[in-house]
Formats: C-alpha cells, sequence, structure tokens
C-alpha cells in the first residue's frame, strides 16, 4: 500500500511539472488565440474571467485584420524576401559548401568554421553601418534592402550545414561520373544534388524561417508601411497612438507565427546539429 | 587562315573544360562568392561601424572627422551607459542561468515515455520558434497596464490590493522582470532541447554499465551524463549568451528601455541613440561595446569545436 502511494505522488508530481512547464511555454500562445476570438466588451471587462470567452466568439477582429489593414501586403512581403533570400542562399551556399567539403587536408574544415563563425556577427552589432550600406546602394525604404541584407546570416549558417553534409556524400559517386565523362559541375549536379534533397530542403525551411524572424534590420530600414514584412508591420503599425487594437494583433501574431514554428519544429533536430557541429547527430 | 582559327577553337575549349575540371580550380571558385558576399556586407560594415565611432558622425552633419576615443569617453562617462550595460549582463545571466536549469528538467522530464510527449515537446519549443517580435506582443499584451491576465490572476488569488495593481512595464523594478521574465521564457526551449539532445547522444551501454558498477541516479547524473553532453553544453551557452546579449527586440517591444532608460540594453541604447536621436557616431561607439565580449565567445566557441574533433 505505501508502494502504491508513493507511485501515484510520483507520477502526479511528474505529470505537475510536465504541465506546469508546458503552462510557462505555451500560455501566451493561447492568450493570443483567445484574445483573437473575444469580442472588445469581453476583452475590456475587468469583472469577467478572462481565460475563456464570456460572450459568443467574434470574427470581426480577423475580418477588420484583413480587410482594413496591410497585414495581407506585409505577409506577401514577408514570402517575397523570403523566397528571395532562400534563391540567393542557395545559389551561394551550394557550391561554397560542396567547394569547402571537398578541399584537400584541414583547410576547408577551418574556412569553414572562420564562415560559420560570422553566424555569431549580430544584426546589432551591423545594422548602423548597413543603413548606410543600403541608401548608398539606393535601398533605402525598400523590401530589396532586407533581401540583399539577410543572406548576411543565412550563407554562413546554411554554408556550414550544407558542407558538413556534403561531407558524408561519398567522393567514389562523382568519381566513377567524372570517369563516366562528367565534368566536376556535372558530376555534382547529376550525383551529389539529387542525394542531398534532405539537406537542401532543411536549408531551405532555415532560410526561410530565419529571414521570417528577423526584427532588427527590418526596423532599421523600413519607414513605409507598405514596404514593411510581417514581424514589422504586427509590432509598428497596428497600434494607433497610444491605442491598441489587441484583437487584432494578438490575431495578426498567431496568424504569423504558427506556419514559421510548425516548419522550425519539424527541422529542429537538424538545426540542433548544426550549431554543435555534428556533435549530436 | 581560317583554317587554323577554326582549328584552334576546339583546342581552347578543350583547354578550358580540362582548367574547369581541375577541383584545386574549381573548389576556390565555388567559395569565392560566399567569401564576397560575407566581406562586402560583414566585414566592410564591421569596418565602417569601427570608423563611425572615432568620427563625428551624425545624420544631420555627416562629416567623418576623426575625433578619437572622445565617443568611447563619453558614452563610459554617461551614467545611462553603464546602467545599460549592467542591466545587458543582468539579463543575459538570469536568462541562462534559468534557461539551463528549466532546460535541464524539461529534457529529464521529456526522457522519460508518456502520453502525449510528441505534443508537450512541441509546445515547450513554441517561444524558441516563433519570431521573437510577434511573441513579446503577446507579453505586451499580458503585462497590459488595466487588462493585465497576470494581475487578474493575482487579485483574484488575493495576492495583491486592487488600490495597488502592479505596473508590470511602468515600475523600474517589475519592468526589470518581465523583461528577464520574457528572456528566459524565450530562452529555455532551446535549453530543453540541446539537453535533450545531448542525453539521446549518451550511450546506453555506459550507462548500463555504470548501473552495474553501482552508481545511483546523482552519480550517473554527474559524473557519467554530464562530462559526455559537457562540449554540447558549452556550445548551447555560447549561442544562448550571444542571443541574449545582442538582443534588442524585447526590450524595444515591451518598454522602449524604460521606464526612464531603466531597462535598456546596449541595443537598444544604440539604436535610440544612432537611429532614432541620428547620432551615428555616439550609437556605433555603444554597439562596440558588444565586440570583445563577442570576441570571446569565438575563442570559446572554437575551443570547443576544435575539443569535439579530438
Amino acid at each position: 500500500m505505501p508502494r502504491l502511494a508513493g507511485k501515484v505522488v510520483g507520477q502526479s508530481s511528474f505529470y505537475g511539472a510536465v504541465v506546469t512547464l508546458v503552462v510557462f511555454a505555451a500560455f501566451p500562445f493561447y492568450w493570443m488565440l483567445i484574445t483573437t476570438f473575444k469580442t472588445d466588451g469581453d476583452l475590456y471587462n475587468l469583472k469577467s474571467i478572462p481565460y475563456w470567452f464570456n460572450s459568443p466568439p467574434t470574427l470581426e477582429h480577423l475580418k477588420y485584420l484583413f480587410e482594413d489593414t496591410l497585414f495581407v501586403q506585409w505577409l506577401s512581403n514577408s514570402a517575397l524576401i523570403g523566397l528571395c533570400v532562400v534563391a540567393i542562399t542557395l545559389l551561394v551556399a551550394l557550391p561554397a559548401g560542396y567547394g569547402l567539403a571537398r578541399m584537400p587536408g584541414r583547410s576547408g574544415e577551418n574556412l569553414s568554421i572562420g564562415i560559420f563563425l560570422t553566424y555569431l556577427v549580430p544584426p546589432t552589432l551591423l545594422f548602423l553601418p548597413l543603413a548606410r550600406v543600403v541608401t548608398l546602394l539606393g535601398l533605402q525604404d525598400s523590401v530589396w534592402a532586407l533581401v540583399v541584407v539577410y543572406p548576411t546570416f543565412t550563407i554562413p549558417f546554411c554554408t556550414w550545414l550544407l558542407m558538413g553534409f556534403f561531407k558524408s556524400v561519398p567522393r567514389e559517386i562523382e568519381e566513377a561520373a567524372i570517369v563516366d565523362g562528367c565534368t566536376i559541375v556535372g558530376a555534382f549536379v547529376k550525383t551529389v544534388l539529387p542525394l542531398s534533397v534532405p539537406a537542401i530542403l532543411t536549408v531551405v525551411i532555415f532560410a526561410f524561417t530565419l529571414t521570417v524572424q528577423e526584427f532588427v534590420y527590418a526596423l532599421t530600414f523600413i519607414s513605409s508601411s507598405s514596404e514593411k514584412p510581417v514581424t514589422l508591420g504586427v509590432a509598428t503599425d497596428l497600434i494607433r497612438g497610444d491605442i491598441f487594437y489587441w484583437g487584432e494583433l494578438m490575431g495578426a501574431a498567431l496568424i504569423s507565427s504558427v506556419p514559421v514554428a510548425i516548419a522550425y519544429n519539424l527541422f529542429l533536430d537538424r538545426f540542433i546539429s548544426g550549431i554543435t557541429g555534428g556533435a549530436v547527430k | 587562315m581560317s583554317v587554323t582559327a577554326q582549328a584552334a577553337a576546339p583546342r581552347r575549349l578543350a583547354r578550358s573544360r580540362f582548367t574547369f575540371d581541375r577541383l584545386e580550380v574549381l573548389g576556390p571558385l565555388f567559395i569565392i562568392p560566399a567569401i564576397l558576399y560575407v566581406v562586402v556586407l560583414v566585414g566592410l560594415p564591421f569596418l565602417l561601424a569601427l570608423y563611425y565611432s572615432v568620427s563625428a558622425y551624425s545624420i544631420f552633419n555627416p562629416s567623418y572627422t576623426f575625433v578619437g576615443l572622445k565617443n568611447f569617453r563619453e558614452v563610459i562617462d554617461s551614467e545611462i551607459f553603464r546602467r545599460t550595460l549592467a542591466n545587458t549582463l543582468i539579463f543575459t545571466i538570469s536568462a541562462q542561468i534559468i534557461g539551463l536549469l528549466l532546460g535541464k528538467i524539461g529534457a529529464m522530464l521529456l526522457m522519460q515515455e508518456f502520453p502525449g510527449r510528441r505534443l508537450a515537446r512541441a509546445l515547450i519549443v513554441l517561444p524558441w520558434a516563433v519570431p521573437v517580435s510577434l511573441a513579446t506582443l503577446a507579453w505586451v499584451w499580458m503585462f497590459d497596464s488595466l487588462y493585465s491576465v497576470i494581475n487578474w490572476t493575482l487579485l483574484a488569488a488575493g495576492l495583491i490590493d486592487p488600490a495597488h495593481r502592479p505596473q508590470w512595464l511602468g515600475q523600474e523594478d517589475l519592468a526589470m522582470i518581465a523583461v528577464a521574465t520574457v528572456h528566459a521564457w524565450r530562452l529555455f526551449p532551446f535549453g530543453v532541447v540541446i539537453f535533450l539532445a545531448g542525453f539521446t547522444s549518451v550511450p546506453q551501454d555506459v550507462l548500463d554499465a555504470a548501473t552495474i558498477d553501482g552508481a545511483g541516479f546523482w552519480r550517473r547524473n554527474y559524473q557519467i551524463i554530464l562530462p559526455i553532453i559537457a562540449p554540447i553544453i558549452m556550445i548551447a551557452v555560447i549561442f544562448g549568451t550571444v542571443f541574449t546579449f545582442t538582443d534588442l527586440s524585447v526590450v524595444y517591444l515591451l518598454t522602449k528601455g524604460g521606464p526612464i532608460n531603466s531597462t535598456q540594453v546596449l541595443g537598444s541604447l544604440a539604436f535610440q541613440v544612432g537611429i532614432l536621436s541620428g547620432d551615428v557616431a555616439h550609437g556605433a561607439a555603444i554597439c562596440l561595446f558588444l565586440f570583445p565580449f563577442l570576441l570571446v565567445a569565438v575563442i570559446l566557441l572554437l575551443r570547443s569545436l576544435r575539443r569535439r574533433e579530438i
């Protein structure tokens, strides 16, 4: 009997700990969800219990968000920036990762660590001079400024990930293709790339999510509402004066963060193995 | 004449093909675009930041007059800057400690098999996965001066007095707690994931052998598992520290550095001085205080990456 009691106590404290941690992590998202669908009368009422609907849920905030704000424009800006950055990243990081993986001796490894370290250089260190560079390029206040600048952090990380992957592709496969008359580029395109689809997919997802998450450069370079990506637009333009439109704000935050969170979750293990330098497989 | 030209063309093509077939030639060509991108848009801007910091440059008077270390002296002499530097350290260190503690606890819980484990993991990872600016907005709403759900709960539990509701973002001490909480909240899922990855990388036979030799729960934890996963944890701490230390979006959106600069961090202060007030030179000088610290992070990271290879 005491053994059973001990087990019950152990089990319930275990689940208690899990639930506490999950609530701490996820409550703000629950709060976004419920705020999105509450009527204003329900939201701004100190008497009622805020955890649940006290009057029937409403779609008016979402309707306002999609019809009367630039939210859709911001979403499409973010998508455009994301796609362009992914394209630039692949174009630059694929050959670089391959070149580094096939460099003789340790020079490739050292060079790639050098490139990887630039991933540690934060936007906070560079936003002032880059604002000047963006102006010199004539891109101030335009989504294209972000398309040019974002690859500075996606290229180092993705080159590193791809190099690790290409190293695991046996060299004999390309050599066989070269013996059969392929050029090196041909061998790379015809034999290595098809084998690397999972790695390329990972890089695409990461370049995209890292880009969509960025805030500091967007805040520094862009001031016209119609050019903002979604993270910036929602955070700065849905507030008018001192009035916060919480229903719209939370709806926008929820809609734009959920897809990113799902994509990130699916590829999390690869991200971790990337930053730990392959120490975890 | 025309015959020679015709004959030479394929030969030149053949030779160029031969050149491009050599990995020594092609390898560097493959790498150059990546290096150029990084040099032009990271290296050169960094040099420009260095130059700004020793000039009198501002958006109202864009002159590159050299003023030596005057900007740095003025920055260090300012009360606000010293407070800012201290804040940045406080937020970074507290976030790392809470992140590691909750990370380890969370990972130990998630190592067990239980129904709903995958869902629990996905929910716990959320704060790390979503864009920081959007997640911070949810906290701004939760810390609202009037409709704060946290205050509502504390009131309902009878822990606070309705006449003196805490102003989470409006009182110095509470604002510090609010910013630290959001940073820790954002970082701890990263800790969970890293510890999980570390735990699963410990070979089961090593653990079994230790158990047979009589090692209990604590000994297995601290004398076997921890040393094995230490390098991974080290790398995670370096990344986590860099992310928190250099972040400006949490403070910018939560408190704008207020009330009265009491929650400023290096990033948000540099943004306020360099962009909003247009004093680029002093802004750059503030940013550069990040640099020695980043250098230490880089050296530590290099050492752990090397150790991993041995």
